[in-house]
């Protein structure tokens, strides 16, 4: 071990008290920074697959401007057999053709204007999570029966149930009246108000034929393995879709341009905290810096007069402070790497969590995610910050000289 | 040629609005292999001088020649390395490094200039060896008394061999015997390498071993004398 850095580490156990704790703050806010981090994107992750899985997915192929315009006639030709190509070609089971419309749905006795999808009763499950959210009666199975699954404000407010029909007014592709006489099979609680109290789903095939649609649909949505791949399995859905129909694939930031702005605000708000908790570990870096190098000012004088540069012992101060640092990123890595994935198993809730989970559609227990990000990010600045913070102590000693050193008390 | 030449000397320190003589008008020429004792009350500018010829501190003017070569105009960086080539220093107290042992504070120097590992080893050995410390390489300070500090220390200060070693007062914190061994040591050392040693003291028993008796005064040297030991 060379000279310099047996000199540093022995130094830090002059104090051990004193280094400890300065150890152990950077240990305190590793471990929280590595919680929080983690918790944060593990939150984030939660939330964009709740908000897309329940109903618009990662990604859409539609045709060109419907997004901006949902016109019943911006279509996607012969759409089953476009969802078809895309699956195989991206072996994916998880994408599923749709119609959307919008019409009028008159139950016994009220009337209100809803929002139609007509749906492959095969895939759909594979594709959204409203089949698994029915609560009453049953998922669409046949994909041409004249069923209807509603949201579960919907069906209160249309004062209707499962076993009861609702009449189905609209207009159609061609512009001809479209109507239908249709059962109420299920009742779902999507948990997002907005589908609940609007959206209903009936079979594919049947949407069609109500609708004129010669068997055209509006979208093919498609669920990507995981957020990661969203982007490689867009690129090779694009590659897929037939030419010259005007088809374009939207991902999700497309589909929910609130989703990212939400998360992105979020960011900087949780920056700014991250940003006070290193400051304050950088302050007390500083402190004890300073505080160990002005009581050791005699004997730097004494180094100084045998000759060593004032450089080398700034050096000598920040390896110490080095050191420290890397003691605290090491424990703070593997002690908050520990507590965070026994929590990314088990799961984070506190009390009160599950009424704001209802309320707000997040789930009622976060998992952490624990990935290099996660777990280096908040140790690797607190490292950086403790080593910033020692430049002061390690300047002064830049214009320390040996009398003046060795004569003060 | 002379190990340290001093020509024409003056300092003042400035404390509060007072200015406080140190040095006065001081020339001085040390001998080759020479032993000399500076003497006075206290305040009276041993240390200011010492300083000034071991380039610790700049005089306000003046000129200082260490082995021929004028230091007092070196620049920080300059001054240090010559320190480190040139000069040993033994102070009263505090001499070492609280954290190394007796071995690596004597290594400390040669590792500054450089020296392999091994040779590093062997001569701080040697040295250690020298002063009569063989057995304790591996103490640290705080378990050693006093007398044997200092004996680190000259270790310390003779091992590069430098042509000349600046004393002062080392022998203050030290009982009498302990002092006398260090005062025989230095003049073995003396004797055998020719080292040269400048010391600054108020103990007569250490002026005994002088081989050149300098009284200082007001920043002011008011007498030199040869003496027999
Ligand atoms: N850094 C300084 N600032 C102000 N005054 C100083 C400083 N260093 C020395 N002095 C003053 O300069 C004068 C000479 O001091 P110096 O330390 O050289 O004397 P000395 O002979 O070594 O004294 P002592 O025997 O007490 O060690 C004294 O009056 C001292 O107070
Ligand atoms: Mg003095």
């Amino acid at each position: 071990m060379s000279i310099t850095l047996r000199l540093a580490w022995r130094n830090l156990w002059r104090q051990p008290r004193r280094t400890w704790l300065t150890a152990g703050a950077m240990v305190f806010s590793n471990v929280l920074l590595i919680f929080l981090i983690a918790l944060q994107l593990g939150t984030y992750q939660a939330m964009i697959d709740n908000t897309l899985g329940a109903f618009s997915g990662h990604l859409q192929v539609q045709r060109s401007g419907y997004k901006e315009n949902q016109r019943i006639r911006q279509v996607v030709p012969r759409i089953r057999d476009v969802a078809e190509e895309l699956r195989s070609g991206l072996g994916l089971n998880s994408v599923a053709a749709r119609g959307e419309a919008f019409a009028l749905a008159s139950s016994a006795s009220r009337t209100y204007g809803i929002r139609i999808i007509g749906v492959e009763p095969e895939f759909e499950p594979r594709a959204s999570r409203i089949p698994s959210l029915v609560n009453a009666g049953r998922f669409l199975d046949d994909p041409v029966a004249p069923e209807i699954v509603v949201g579960e404000i919907l069906a209160l407010n249309l004062k209707a149930q499962v076993g009861d029909e609702l009449t189905i007014l609209g207009s159609a592709r061609d512009g001809s009246f479209a109507a239908a006489v249709v059962n109420i099979v299920g009742v779902f609680d999507s948990g997002l108000d907005e589908l609940d109290r609007s959206l209903a789903q009936m079979p594919l095939e049947f949407f069609q034929e109500t609708f004129a649609m010669n068997g055209a649909g509006h979208a093919v949505v498609i669920n990507a393995p995981g957020l990661f791949e969203v982007e490689s399995v867009a690129e090779k859905a694009n590659s897929l879709l037939p030419r010259g129909q005007n088809l374009v694939v939207h991902d999700w930031n497309d589909l929910q341009p609130g989703l990212r702005q939400a998360i992105q605000a979020d960011l900087i708000g949780s920056w700014f905290m991250y940003g006070i908790l290193v400051i304050l570990v950088m302050f007390s870096v500083l402190n004890t810096q300073l505080m160990s190098v002005l009581e050791r000012t005699k004997e730097f004088g004494i180094v100084l007069s045998l000759g060593l540069s004032s450089g080398r012992l700034g050096r000598l101060v920040l390896l110490e402070t080095v050191l420290i640092g890397l003691i605290g990123l090491a424990l703070g890595v593997a002690l908050g790497g520990i507590a965070t994935s026994w929590f990314e198993t088990h799961g984070f809730t506190y009390p009160g969590m599950e009424e704001m989970a209802q309320q707000f559609n997040v789930p009622d227990r976060f998992y952490p995610d624990l990935n290099a990000i996660s777990l280096f990010a908040g140790p690797v600045v607190v490292f950086a910050g403790s080593v910033l913070a020692a430049i002061y102590p390690m300047a002064r000693l830049h214009w320390l000289r040996p009398v003046q050193a060795m004569r003060s008390a | 040629m002379n190990s340290v030449r001093c020509a024409d000397l003056r300092k003042t320190y400035k404390q509060g609005d007072q200015d406080v003589i140190g040095l006065d008008g001081v020339s001085l020429e040390v001998e080759q292999e020479g032993f000399v004792c500076l003497r006075s009350p206290s305040g009276a500018g041993k240390t200011t001088l010492l300083n000034a010829m071991g380039g610790l501190d700049r005089p306000d003017s003046g000129e200082v020649y260490v082995a021929g070569k004028r230091i007092d105009n070196l620049s920080k960086g300059k001054l240090a390395e010559m320190r480190l080539r040139n000069i040993g220093f033994v102070f009263q107290a505090y001499n070492l490094i609280p954290v190394l042992t007796a071995m690596e504070n004597v290594e400390f120097v040669m590792h500054l200039q450089g020296v392999p590992a091994p040779e590093r080893a062997k001569r701080a050995g040697e040295a250690l060896n020298e002063v009569g410390l063989e057995g304790l390489e591996n103490r640290r300070p705080a378990k050693m008394s006093g007398g044997q500090q200092q004996r680190v220390a000259v270790a310390r200060a003779i091992v590069s061999r430098p042509a000349i070693v600046l004393a002062d007062e080392p022998t203050a914190n030290l009982d009498s015997s302990s002092a006398r061994h260090l005062m025989a040591l230095f003049a073995r050392i003396n004797e055998t390498r020719g080292t040269t040693f400048v010391i600054a003291t108020h103990d007569e028993m250490v002026m005994s071993y002088a081989k050149r008796l300098i009284r200082m005064r007001d920043g002011k040297i008011v007498e030199d004398q040869l003496q027999e030991t």
